[in-house]
């Protein structure tokens, strides 16, 4: 079926106004030769037909919540969404809408990222949020951008922590590959050794260090000291954070980071394979006008009424065009209007809860997995709810056996780190039971056994 | 209850407070299950954080409060929204029931493809039909909207040339009338823009195309039909010419709404192409996202795909399906961000758009938007300069001024509201003096076409008989004209608790 509202008799008086004959000759201007191919496409489904043939592919799949027990984070998490959520997402005035070019009649949209902006900004311990970026790949990306802006192209280096997200690592490589950036970024690095460890490779041509906070194998350090040596040569520090763990830990803003940017998605966000996700960026005052991405700020009408607007636009691709920091055009605002009501209607209270439960639990499942013969933690800090294990077995043996009971295991992180071959990465949060937990450590005591 | 305590002195009447505005101290809204697990100390007290300034709300407060927000803006379902360039068409609302069927929902990224098979599936035949309709060889879903698909297919473009070892190519033509994503993505691989100017009928000036054809040329960005809603008269030899130098061509398919069962960029000589299926395939536009913005490639650009594309890991047999999986293409660019794409809220809702309409509903779709956008050109053209005036595409672009009038485009737009419908885009492309640029789509009736066109002849009216009308628009919108200089002077870009939140304790 289509949605088209016109009728054949309306058609042709459009048409006669128009004044062509039929519909196709509305279409002279193109190359006869290649006008009107025959489109080889499975023919047009019905409403029903449609959503049956969706259900059957959505069910074909193993979902997390009714089928299988999942331990798999990596980057992407399985936190409860309230309710409360969707029923505003759902909101046609919400999702329906544009951009918010014309604020007068966009205010919903507009004070619901200017909300956004300032849960983000106080949940980082930041000045400014943007309205958002496409992931928190691409916004550490851009924080590459807003640092080679801000040095003007002068410094040539990035210092990349090998216990940033691997597939983030691989994002900045793509993004920069025409800016004749060194990225020092390696995965063979030692991977017991602190970030201290980094300090050496910061110098005089460093624009930026992206550290991960908690890093990929999910240890929680306090990156003062780095940011300060790095302050010392004049570089710019980012942290890519996890906002669950943000309500719990020391927020970056007090490390004196200059750039926090993440992914949001464990904010209200299914794990929808893969996305769309959120991607948040946070900075100083001082680097806003580097920033790239929509910015709302607050202002007031002509009839003397708080509002909101676009406001710093100056600094976006329609019109520097070539000279824009960054060709961002779209921002996820849909789900940054998700995240801020997710936050709300958690509130404090709610989330600290959540962030709780998440490290509870967590660690519940370290202790018990690290009791079986063969398994052990692979590293000494403290984590919040994302552990690497060192297991007696190769990862895709164990998984496997894992999901002949019904879970999913973790990521194997031999995949990226030669070193860390018979690793695996543990996720834990509120969704997991201890009965699921429990259950885990059985299979993998059987798996120990084998 | 707090007073909002403002932080910039202020005499601004509030409208709706914000979330931090309304919050109070032990208020509480969803709470979480007691933890079933022993508990574990926290991390040493110099790792926690001192203090959680966020707000603290009952669910109905939050309810409300977003209930409230929500009737400030102006949708599609609401109403008219013909913003040119943005193809802001109905949204199906069992697109929205799809995206949230639990298998996709509730699916992690980085499960084992065997327990994935309908989302791979899906995505597999996603790239097969964007194919089929496109005309191109290989396709790559992961680009997230379509600035991301452009800075993609630029990479590929640069990509190609140096697999060849033809390194001295730096330069990209884009035309005048381009959106300014296009230098934007040139200028993030640091080459130059020549910029290319259009003629008198809205094509690209085949001489000046001709002068700026050399062996330094990277390749064209071409928007075809262009930001006028001109189909290219000559895009054939501009194509050629383009080929002919060692250039690759791009097609920015923001505005493919034109040409579904028209014709395939493909079969025309294109060789790269991003789609933007939040404006042709009808994934809602969400206040300014999430897009989805996958690119076509012809064969020889395919090799340089991001990495990774959908495949057939294992082939189909007797009655078993194939096995889907992931395959990373020789000479990849790379990851153009985490995961697989915009798979939940933007290639579900596509899939499910496709599916539906079929070949001839495809056709049709861009058949209805032509015709309607020639309907309402064909109304306004004796009251609204039409500069580009011949048969439109999906678009047209008339002036919003009038002689001896101080009347502006803006004006226009804002009093539109009155009138109860969104503006069209106003001040580009950058070519037409105060351009207004209106894109009707597909799914707007004609009754909604006559009113609208009838709302514009009747301010054109206005403009001569009581221009202060215009000027001082909108008039019965909840809110008036912003002040954009005070928003940039200021920079007021957050909000907190109020200063004396934790006295209330």
């Amino acid at each position: 079926m289509t949605y088209i509202p016109i009728s054949p008799k309306e058609r042709d008086a459009m048409l006669a106004t128009v004044g062509v004959k039929s519909l196709d000759d509305l279409f002279e201007a193109v190359p006869q030769k290649h006008r009107f191919p025959k489109l080889n496409l499975p023919p047009a489904l019905s409403e029903m037909e449609a959503a049956s043939l969706l259900g059957e592919m959505a069910s074909s799949n193993e979902n997390v919540r009714e089928h299988v027990i999942s331990f798999l984070g990596a980057g992407a998490y399985n936190h409860y969404i309230p309710s409360v959520v969707d029923h505003i997402l759902r909101r046609g005035e919400f999702y329906t809408a544009y951009t918010p070019y014309q604020p007068e009649i966009s205010q919903g949209t507009l004070q619901g990222i200017f909300e956004y902006q300032s849960l983000m900004t106080n949940l980082t311990g930041m000045d400014v949020s943007n309205a958002s970026h496409y992931d928190g790949a691409t916004a550490a990306a851009e924080a590459v951008n807003l640092a080679y802006a801000q040095f003007r192209g002068k410094r040539k280096k990035v210092v990349v922590s090998p216990g940033l997200h691997p597939q983030y690592r691989e994002v900045i490589r793509t993004y920069t590959q025409g800016m004749g950036v060194e990225l020092t970024d390696k995965t063979e690095a030692d991977l017991e050794v602190g970030p201290e460890a980094l300090i050496s490779q910061i110098d005089d041509n460093t624009m930026l260090v992206v550290v991960q906070y908690p890093d990929f194998f999910g240890r929680i350090y306090d990156y003062t000291k780095l940011i300060e040596a790095a302050h010392a040569k004049g570089s710019l520090v980012c942290i890519v954070a996890n906002p669950t763990a943000l309500v719990m830990l020391k927020t970056p803003g007090e490390m004196g980071a200059d750039i926090v940017v993440g992914e949001a998605q464990p904010f209200g966000i299914p794990l929808w394979y893969g996305g769309p996700y959120l991607g948040f960026f946070t900075t100083k005052k001082s680097y806003v006008h580097k920033m790239a991405g929509r910015l709302v700020g607050e202002t007031m009408d002509n009839r003397g009424q708080r509002s909101y607007v676009l406001t710093l636009t100056a600094r976006e691709q329609h019109i520097k065009r070539e000279r824009a920091t960054s060709n961002i055009c779209s921002n996820q605002g849909l789900l940054a209007l998700g995240a801020a009501v997710y936050m709300s209607v958690l509130g404090k209270g709610g989330l600290q809860e959540v962030a709780n439960l998440c490290y509870q639990k967590a660690h519940y499942a370290a202790e018990q997995i690290s009791k079986i013969d063969g398994f052990g933690l692979c590293f000494a800090e403290p984590f919040f709810h994302e552990f690497a294990l060192c297991c007696p077995k190769p990862i895709a043996e164990i998984n496997e056996h894992l999901l002949e009971h019904g879970i999913i295991g973790g990521y194997d992180l031999g995949n990226d780190y030669p070193a860390l071959k018979d690793h695996m990465l543990i996720a834990v949060t509120e969704m997991n039971s201890r009965e699921e937990i429990d259950t885990f450590v059985e299979v993998l005591k059987e798996v120990a056994n084998d | 209850m707090t007073s909002p305590a403002a932080p910039v002195v202020t005499t601004a009447k509030i409208v709706e407070p914000t979330i931090f505005e309304i919050s109070s101290p032990g208020r509480r809204g969803v709470n979480m299950p007691a933890s079933d697990v022993p508990e574990t100390a926290l991390p040493p007290k110099d790792l926690l954080r001192s203090d959680l300034p966020l707000p603290e709300l009952a669910e109905v407060d939050v309810v409300r409060h977003y209930m409230r927000l929500s009737k400030f803006n102006y949708s599609v379902d609401d109403g008219f929204y013909p913003l040119g360039s943005c193809t802001m068409k109905y949204n199906p609302k069992i697109n929205e029931d799809t995206c949230r069927l639990p298998g996709f929902l509730y699916t992690h990224p980085l499960q084992p493809i065997e327990t994935v098979q309908g989302n791979l599936a899906l995505m597999y035949e996603t790239q097969e039909w964007l194919k089929e309709i496109s005309g191109f060889a290989g396709i790559t879903l992961q680009p997230a909207a379509g600035a991301h698909g452009e800075f993609t297919g630029v990479l590929m473009m640069a990509a190609y040339h140096k697999s060849r070892g033809d390194t001295k190519r730096t330069k990209m033509l884009i035309p005048d009338a381009a959106h300014g994503t296009n230098p934007a993505s040139t200028g993030m691989l640091g080459m130059s823009v020549v910029t290319i100017p259009s003629d008198a009928r809205g094509n690209v000036d085949l001489k000046a195309l001709e002068a700026a054809c050399d062996d330094t040329v990277v390749g064209m960005m071409l928007t075809n039909p262009n930001t006028l809603g001109m189909f290219d008269e000559h895009i054939e030899q501009v194509i050629k010419l383009v080929h002919d130098c060692g250039g690759l061509m791009y097609g920015d398919g923001a505005n493919l709404n034109a040409l579904l069962g028209i014709l395939r960029p493909g079969d025309l000589g294109f060789d790269v192409m991003h789609f933007n299926l939040h404006k042709t395939f009808s994934v809602p536009h969400g206040g300014g996202g999430p897009g989805s913005g996958p690119v076509g490639v012809a064969a020889r650009l395919a090799d340089f795909l991001p990495a990774p594309v959908v495949g057939i890991v294992e082939e189909a047999e007797d009655d078993l399906p194939p096995l889907y999986g992931f395959i990373t293409p020789k000479q990849s660019i790379g990851r153009m961000k985490a995961f697989h794409g915009h798979f939940g809220g933007g290639l579900v809702r596509s899939y499910t758009y496709i599916a539906m309409h079929g070949p001839n509903g495809l056709k049709d779709i861009s058949q209805y938007a032509v015709l309607n956008a020639n309907y309402l050109q064909a109304r306004l053209r004796d009251t609204y300069h039409v500069p580009y005036d011949r048969i439109c595409m999906h678009e047209f672009v008339a002036e919003g001024q009038f002689a001896g009038s101080d009347v502006r485009a803006l004006d226009i737009a804002k009093r539109l509201m009155d009138y109860n419908f969104h503006p069209p885009t106003n001040y580009f492309p950058l070519i037409v003096h105060e351009a207004l640029m209106i894109e009707p789509t597909e799914t707007e009736n004609k009754d909604t076409l006559d009113a609208f066109a009838d709302a514009l002849i009747k301010i054109a009216d206005e403009a001569k008989t009581s221009p202060d009308l215009l000027h001082s628009a909108p008039h019965i919108t909840p809110f008036g004209r912003m002040d954009e200089v005070k928003a940039a002077r200021e920079l007021v870009l957050c909000c907190w608790l109020p200063e004396d939140y934790n006295e209330n304790e």
